[in-house]
């Protein structure tokens, strides 16, 4: 049976759970330049296949939306389809898959990406195509009214059809204090019923320009190609003056650790989720998120080795799941959590002090040097199974650039993941785990012991 | 040795209006031992993907087993030959392998990747996976807990309970009418002994496909074949037989504490050896296609803004056909989305599509399928399920002139004969209003 199929505009969830730990840049030649109106420009070599992926990533996010004007980013993501003077109505993906190709978007806190996936000769096409919409979209005020209702009835398919995706939006509302990581990307849904033809095209104009974008291609090219299409596509595009710098309200000193409870009369596990506030990767000082993703890796990364999964489902039957990600690829604070399923007839009050058990153990013994080892080598086979993917390939400049690092800091994340120590483990656990910023929430049914007790 | 191989077959993908890779050999190669596979080349990365399906799957659970298949799949990683489920798990990390197992109505699926520099002990690991898991009865308790955990989430899961109330209709006591994870009751009662058995059932030679793609040569796979599969024994059990589809026309609503209502809807499908098969391929892709110019997407999505997404398959699994589709839409849209979908049920049974949505479809499946064969990951995937499916080995070469061939008077035949308006059953969970 079809378990899913996908659609435009996945906002990406909070939890960075799909992506593997270890995410290294790769010997496959990369080169990187800019237009003369600002447009960054990134072209990854990979000549096995006749097939090229145009990303285009604009550096502007749901964490820069107008203030009571939540989803309005991932709003415009879908408007983008709606044509321009030369492309009609939904033709844009009409005239890609009509070449063979497929096209979609999706938009995070901190920016917003378009891409198409097609043959390496069709590359000129879909420059074109995407160049136009840059600045000449048109919206319709019956464009608008009727794909505000295709992102409600998103939002009521991907979170409040979802207890735990519910969960997720309450406590990063929790987590982010001041931060607009605390807003979801898809909206509250009664900012986004208010969502405006005017809110899309004034954020539109304000953001969409060649010098708040870099464009990723990767596949059967050459850079010498790819400058060349991409001079004569974008390069007429003017840049925008004063583009404002993306200063979000900062995180306040956080001092008192947050809890809450959900009931929902659709939970049938229980569980508990535990976040923290930690630090993200920055340009030039990527040495603690990498002990952070190594941590989370030792924590909860494998279902049998890892530290909580031996402590709570093997060496005691606390938990059935547990796991641990860290989620630092942001241009502001980004977060740690962990996850615990407890055992049928545990609470989650006993879970939860296990599990804080098994934290404040692993802070007195530290990592099993076997497992650092045997991370070591998974990082540097990633470098090896990563070239295999031009799209995740294409992905990972795209994102990793657009929150602010540099190809340098892309291409020594490896070096810095396998240069973590013990020490370095154990320095960025105590610096992560501090309760005073940290969120716990409980999903649970109504009217259980549990529920009622808080 | 390395004589004792040989190739039946070699096919060269291409031709394609947009080829995929330039050169894309597809080889078939039997092992010393008589154990075939199909294999692509090629030696740019130093790391090979191979995709393993045994026949039978869930389907093959004894009666009163149900469940035990996926138990087994879900064991097999949990410790084998002298190393338990930690010590698996430490050995494969420490070769960087990437192994994952699955099982389905049809088959349980093993896949994996390993680098060239560690391929032999990667594949002795496989190979006690396979064909010596420990079974600890901790192990079973343990993950056994993980599946009830599971089957009692699905309980309260829309898309699970729609799913279960639309199998247990179609196809009432085949295995396809029941959930092949199993019961609460079944499950809770399977014994180690039970485990053992449905391995002995489902993991044998007479029913497994192999496909390999990446650094690898043939002769090197020959041998790499009976290394990970010859121990395994020649028979397994009984296949299941043909499913009856049992679902009448109508509308079944399970009452769910939600904002949407989940609706998955279907008919009897149509044989992939049926000379129509391709016509209605196209046929499905343009009404029901995932894509924002397909029929549907464009009336229920596109110009009423009632779904977030709506899609259609022909679903051909080993024993029975299916036309199935699904999707979500708020409680008080749902009925207006199913009337829509109705009508455009109808207008394709009587109308079939255009000229211009019979070129435009074409050239997107034509043209995007080269784009499947995007890595060594997918191309071993895809080539396993092609023998899956009884394709011949040139299946990727001459699929795109069987799309081209199709004409508007093979649609206008098929859809006819297919859409049936009047066979669709909806089974819609949450609290639609007017239904």
């Amino acid at each position: 049976m079809p378990q899913s199929f996908g659609f435009r505009a996945a906002f990406c969830a909070a939890l960075a759970l799909i992506a593997g730990p270890f995410t290294p840049a790769l010997a496959e030649p990369v080169t990187s330049f800019t237009l003369d109106n600002g447009l960054n420009v990134v072209v990854i070599e990979d000549h096995r296949a006749p097939v090229v992926v145009q990303m285009i990533w604009y550096q502007v996010g749901a964490a820069d939306e107008p203030r009571g004007h939540s989803g309005i980013a991932h709003f415009l993501e879908h408007l983008m389809f709606k044509g321009t003077d030369k492309v009609g109505p939904n033709e844009f993906s009409a005239t890609v898959e009509a070449q063979g190709g497929d096209d979609n978007a999706f938009t995070n806190w901190d920016y917003t990406a378009y891409f198409q996936h097609i043959s390496a000769d069709r590359l000129d096409m879909v420059m074109e195509l995407e160049a136009d919409r840059m600045r000449n979209l048109r919206l319709t005020e019956d464009d608008v009214a009727t794909e505000r209702e295709v992102i409600l009835e998103e939002r009521a398919q991907r979170t409040d059809s979802d207890p735990g995706s519910l969960l997720t939006e309450q406590m990063r509302a929790a987590q982010y204090m001041n931060h607009p990581y605390g807003i979801p990307i898809i909206g509250w849904r009664h900012e986004m019923a208010a969502l405006s033809r005017e809110d899309a095209l004034s954020y539109y104009q304000r953001f969409y320009a060649p010098n708040n974008a870099t464009l990723v291609i990767a596949g059967d090219v050459t850079p010498d190609q790819v400058r060349a299409l991409a001079e004569k596509f974008y390069g007429p595009i003017a840049p925008t003056p004063d583009l404002p710098p993306r200063d979000r309200p900062q995180e306040p000193p956080q001092l008192a650790e947050r809890r809450l409870t959900m009931a929902d009369e659709r939970v049938s596990e229980p569980y508990l989720f535990r976040t923290y506030l930690a630090p993200e990767r920055n340009s030039g000082d990527q040495k603690e998120a990498a002990a952070l993703t190594v941590l989370a890796h030792l924590l909860g990364g494998d279902g049998q080795t890892s530290v909580l999964a031996r402590a709570l489902q093997f060496d005691s039957q606390v938990a059935v799941y547990s796991t641990a990600y860290y989620d630092g690829t942001s241009i502001d604070t980004g977060s740690f959590g962990l996850v615990l399923v407890p055992s049928a007839g545990v609470s989650l009050q006993d879970a939860e002090v296990a599990m804080d058990k098994v934290i404040a153990e692993f802070l007195k013994t530290g990592p099993d040097p076997a497992a650092l080892e045997r991370i070591r080598m998974q990082v540097r086979a990633a470098e090896i199974y990563d070239r295999d993917d031009i799209f995740a390939l294409a992905n990972r400049y795209g994102e990793e650039l657009s929150v602010g690092l540099t190809t340098d800091d892309i291409e020594s994340w490896d070096e810095a993941l396998g240069a973590v120590t013990a020490e370095d483990v154990m320095a960025a656990a105590e610096n992560v785990f501090d309760r005073k910023n940290a969120v716990t929430g409980w999903l649970v049914q109504p009217g259980s012991e549990e529920g009622a007790a808080e | 040795m390395i004589r004792a191989f040989c190739f039946v077959a070699a096919v060269t993908l291409t031709g394609f209006g947009l080829p995929a890779r330039a050169e894309l050999q597809i080889q078939q190669v039997t092992s010393p031992g008589g154990i075939k596979a199909w294999l692509v080349e090629d030696h740019n990365i130093p790391f090979t993907a191979l995709e393993i399906q045994f026949r039978g799957g869930t389907s093959l659970d004894a009666p009163g087993k149900r469940g035990s298949v996926n138990l087994m799949t879900a064991l097999i990683e949990e410790g084998a030959g002298d190393l338990d489920s930690r010590g698996f798990a430490e050995a494969r990390d420490g070769l960087a392998a990437d192994f994952s197992f699955d099982s389905y109505d049809d088959g349980v699926g093993v896949s994996a990747r390993f680098l060239t520099e560690n391929r032999g002990a990667a594949i002795d690991l496989l190979h006690e996976a396979l064909v010596h898991p420990r079974f600890d009865q901790d192990a079973v308790d343990r993950v056994r807990e993980q599946v009830l955990s599971n089957l009692r989430s699905d309980e309260k899961n829309p898309d699970a309970i729609a799913s279960d109330a639309f199998n247990a209709q179609a196809f009432g006591t085949h295995p396809y009418g029941s959930v092949g994870d199993g019961t609460i009751e079944t499950v809770t009662a399977l014994t180690r002994d039970d485990i053992i058995a449905a391995h002995a059932g489902a993991l044998a030679r007479d029913r497994v496909y192999v496909a390999a793609s990446g650094d690898i040569t043939a002769a090197e796979l020959g041998l790499l074949l009976d290394r990970l599969l010859g121990d395994l024994p020649a028979t397994g059990a009984p296949l299941p037989g043909k499913a009856d589809w049992l679902m009448p026309a109508g509308v079944t609503v399970t009452q769910f504490p939600s904002p949407q209502s989940t609706v998955l809807f279907g008919q009897e499908g149509i044989p992939r050896e049926d000379p129509d098969f391709f016509a209605a391929y196209i046929l499905n892709e343009a009404l029901g296609g995932g894509r924002f110019t397909a029929r549907l997407m464009s009336e229920i999505r596109e110009k009423r803004g009632l779904t977030y997404g709506i899609g259609t398959y022909l679903v051909n699994m080993d024993y029975s056909d299916l036309l199935m589709g699904q999707f979500s839409a708020s409680n008080e849209k749902v009925a207006e989305a199913i009337m829509v979908l109705q009508a455009e049920w109808t207008k394709a049974a009587t109308e079939g599509i255009t000229q211009e949505e019979l070129d435009a479809t074409k050239t997107y499946m034509t043209g995007s399928y080269p784009l499947r064969f995007n890595g060594n990951g997918p191309i071993a995937s895809i080539l396993v399920g092609m023998q899956m499916d009884g394709m011949p080995i040139d299946y990727a070469v001459t699929r795109n002139a069987k799309i081209e061939a199709v004409t508007l008077e093979d649609i206008r035949r098929v859809a006819a004969r297919l859409f049936k308006p009047d066979a669709l059953h909806f089974v819609v969970v949450g609290q639609p209003e007017g239904l």
